[in-house]
């Protein structure tokens, strides 16, 4: 896996987004978007709740198709991976659910188990491999669920609010997690409502309000002199519908 | 009612014999029920996985049909596996009829519905929680099928179980397919309802409760493998 | 896991088939289809093996009611037929589906009801006037109702008797012979049997013989050889050891040998 973490940045394939939008029952979700996210950055995706953060990393992971326009890669498309707010382990121990990752992306037998113990000890799960994963707690959970991304080798890492129902502790080794995802050079592109841990991730941000963009500048410049009124409102902690 | 008593000392007696005959039919039983379950399992789970992972124009219809058949009465079942197994039927030439094959391929008919109907809600819940991820891993929907039948297996358990329930109690089917033939094809039911023509109730209750007990062994085994199951995987 | 589990379960469900196909080639066995009446009196279980020591075939008996069992042998399905339908039995032989047909044994019906009689038919002369009685008196008949031998044989005497049976009193029940007598004996009625599973009953509570020994009561048992032209495929070399052998001194013998209770139960009347 290290022989990967030299990879170019300048490799990985831009993200673009061309007028799409996300209806359903005939509510617009998502208003028609243009968007193109581009070089090895981390992109934190603010907004309210319901303001469609969710639908535009699903969208832009491929697991949503949207209603009108298009979402593509440029180029081809990077190897991916998502971890979710809450975290979808299946039915095994820890380190089997490691395994079946592996095994699904075609990982030869003899070397998924040293790898997903490789992954285990990395993200300071080594203790409970034997561990039904549902059995384990929130934020081991979720470590386990950083694990099996690690272990799918990302370009492109999506996080949909990967730390709303942990405690402080689970937090900081998500956002540790987060930092050695960048620093082996992939793309993250992760949700959040949390002003702080904005301030600790972000290269860029995105913020969104009522299924539209609003803002899309360096997270420098969205923190010191955001240009929108909602931005400014949601910077300043005031209620923003 | 000393039918009732009698019928508990006839049970007791039975399985304390250990009489030879009974020996084969209990064996009978269970060859033809287990096998007729396992194969509707290994028919019925992905069937039932399929339709709860795809939809198509008709799917509505199928999932009603399986539904209906769930109910489907045995003697019926029994009476169309007749019509095909006869010598004047289109699979008469296997010469099958008054077999056990003939009696597995009838249950298999009335087992195959539940368990697919059932195996389709199980996985079909499964589904909801596990798509995106398991879309994200990039499986395609047919990969997806071994995985989520695994990791529903303790709520299949249970459907199979149905399955394994509804094999062993029915006798209209195995009457008519199988004939009652002794030491052919005569398994626990026919002889019940072989005792009590005879008006032999209390031996025709001591088999039924010998039955009960034979399909009660199954069930806990089945339960406490899925309780060790359940405690282990949380 | 996954892997293993799936290879256990691939492997039990070939040993079930494996163990089907196993049943049906098996040794030199013949399918007779047969009613109930002579099933669960027991005959063929002290008969049969005497056959099969003397021959090495063996018998499978499908012991259902002599409707059935002609349909099953017209399609096929059975390799000889022994019922009690003489009537029924020669149609069988004129459509063509057999080519023989021989009387074997006879025992006779027997008129069941409840030990209180309360329509009096024991000491009736014949049989016509036991079922008038009890139509008169509307006390309740079972009936089998399943067109088998016996039913068909108590439609005739109800005709004979000039008697329409019908209404409250008179019970169809759709059922075999022993589950009849349960339901007679259930709701005291009066019911129609043959002797072989009335001695044979073990649950008769208050019901008794109230009526016997009426030549119209004769119940007459013939064997069918089936038709080969029709059925190629039958055995039928086995079919005609069997049909031979129970029209043989040996198997009139067994049959005469063959008691429940003490009682003998079937009479052998082969033409020798």
């Amino acid at each position: 896996m290290n022989d990967l973490s030299g990879r170019l940045t300048a490799e990985i394939p831009s993200l673009v987004l061309e007028g799409a939008s996300f209806l359903h029952r005939g509510q617009v979700l998502l208003s028609p978007l243009d968007l193109r996210l581009t070089g090895c950055c981390r992109t934190l995706v603010m907004g309210p709740n319901g303001a469609g953060k969710s639908l535009l990393m699903r969208l832009a992971h491929g697991l949503l198709t949207p209603s009108k326009g298009r979402v593509h890669w440029e180029g081809r498309t990077p190897r991916q991976a998502m971890v979710f707010q809450r975290p979808v382990l299946l039915r095994r121990s820890a380190l089997a659910n490691l395994s079946y990752a592996l095994a699904v992306n075609g990982t030869p037998r003899r070397l998924r188990k040293p790898r997903a113990r490789e992954a285990l000890e990395r993200f300071g799960l080594a203790t409970l491999e034997k561990r039904p994963a549902r059995v384990l707690s929130g934020g081991e959970q979720q470590r386990l669920a950083l694990a099996r991304a690690w272990l799918l080798d990302p370009e492109v890492l999506f996080l949909d609010e990967p730390t709303s129902a942990l405690d402080p502790a689970a937090i900081k080794a998500v956002e540790d997690a987060v930092q050695e995802f960048h620093q082996r050079g992939t793309r993250i592109v992760m949700s959040s409502h949390d002003l702080h841990q904005a301030r600790r991730l972000a290269d860029d941000v995105l913020f969104l309000c009522r299924g539209k963009v609003i803002e899309h500048a360096p997270a420098e410049t969205f923190f010191t002199a955001p240009a929108s009124s909602q931005a400014r409102a949601f910077i300043r902690g005031d209620l923003v519908l | 009612m000393s039918d009732d008593a009698n019928a508990f000392q006839t049970a007791l007696a039975l399985i304390l014999g250990r009489d030879p005959d009974l020996v084969g039919i209990v064996m009978l039983s269970l060859q033809v029920s287990l096998s007729a379950v396992l194969i509707a399992a290994l028919i019925g789970l992905p069937l039932g996985a399929a339709l709860a992972l795809w939809r198509f124009p008709g799917h509505g219809v199928i999932v009603v049909i399986l539904n209906a058949l769930m109910g489907l009465p045995p003697v019926v079942a029994g009476l169309s596996v007749y019509l095909l197994l006869s010598r004047a039927g289109p699979l008469g030439e296997l010469g099958l009829l008054f077999t056990p094959g003939a009696m597995i391929i009838a249950q298999i008919i009335l087992v195959l519905p539940i368990i697919a109907a059932l195996a389709r809600q199980q996985v079909e819940e499964l589904f909801q929680e596990y798509r995106e991820q398991l879309t994200s891993l990039g499986l395609s929907r047919l990969r997806m099928i071994p995985t989520l039948l695994w990791d529903a297996r303790l709520g299949l358990v249970t459907v199979v179980l149905a399955g394994f329930g509804r094999a062993s109690a029915e006798v209209g089917a195995v009457m008519i397919v199988g004939g009652n033939i002794d030491g052919v094809t005569r398994v626990m039911t026919t002889a019940i309802v072989l005792e009590t023509s005879k008006g032999n109730l209390p031996l025709a209750l001591g088999l039924g409760l010998v039955l009960l007990s034979l399909v009660a062994l199954v069930n806990a085994g089945a339960y406490l493998m899925s309780e060790t199951a359940r405690r282990r995987l949380g | 896991m996954q892997h293993k589990a799936r290879i256990a379960m691939t492997a039990v469900s070939l040993l079930g088939l494996s163990m089907a196909a196993q049943a049906q080639d098996g040794e030199r066995h013949i399918t007779l289809a047969s009613t109930t009446s002579t099933e669960n009196s027991g005959l063929f279980d002290a008969i049969i093996p005497q056959f099969t020591e003397t021959t090495g075939i063996d018998v499978r008996v499908v012991a259902v009611g002599t409707g059935q069992a002609f349909e099953i042998a017209r399609r096929g399905d059975a390799d000889s037929l022994l019922v009690h339908d003489t009537v029924g039995e020669e149609r069988f032989v004129e459509e063509g589906y057999g080519t023989e047909r021989a009387d074997v044994m006879y025992n006779d019906f027997v008129i069941i009801g409840p030990d209180g009689d309360p329509a009096g038919i024991a000491d009736a002369e014949t049989v016509a006037e036991a079922l008038s009685l009890i139509a008169e008196a509307e006390a309740p008949f079972a009936s089998r109702g399943d067109d088998s031998g016996t039913n068909r044989a108590e439609l005739r005497l109800w005709d004979s008797a000039g008697v329409e049976p019908g209404g409250e009193w008179y019970r169809e029940l759709g059922s075999g012979m022993g589950p009849t007598l349960n339901t007679a004996a259930g709701m005291d009625a009066y019911v129609m049997s043959d002797r072989a599973t009335w001695v044979a009953f073990d649950n008769p509570r208050d019901l008794e013989l109230l009526f016997e020994g009426d030549d119209a009561l004769f119940n007459q048992y013939g064997s069918i050889l089936i038709s080969a032209e029709r059925h190629p495929h039958l055995k039928h070399d086995l079919a005609e050891q069997w049909h031979a052998w129970l029209l043989s001194e040996e198997g009139q013998q067994a049959i005469a040998d063959f008691e429940v209770k003490g009682q003998q139960l079937f009479f052998p009347n082969a033409k020798q």
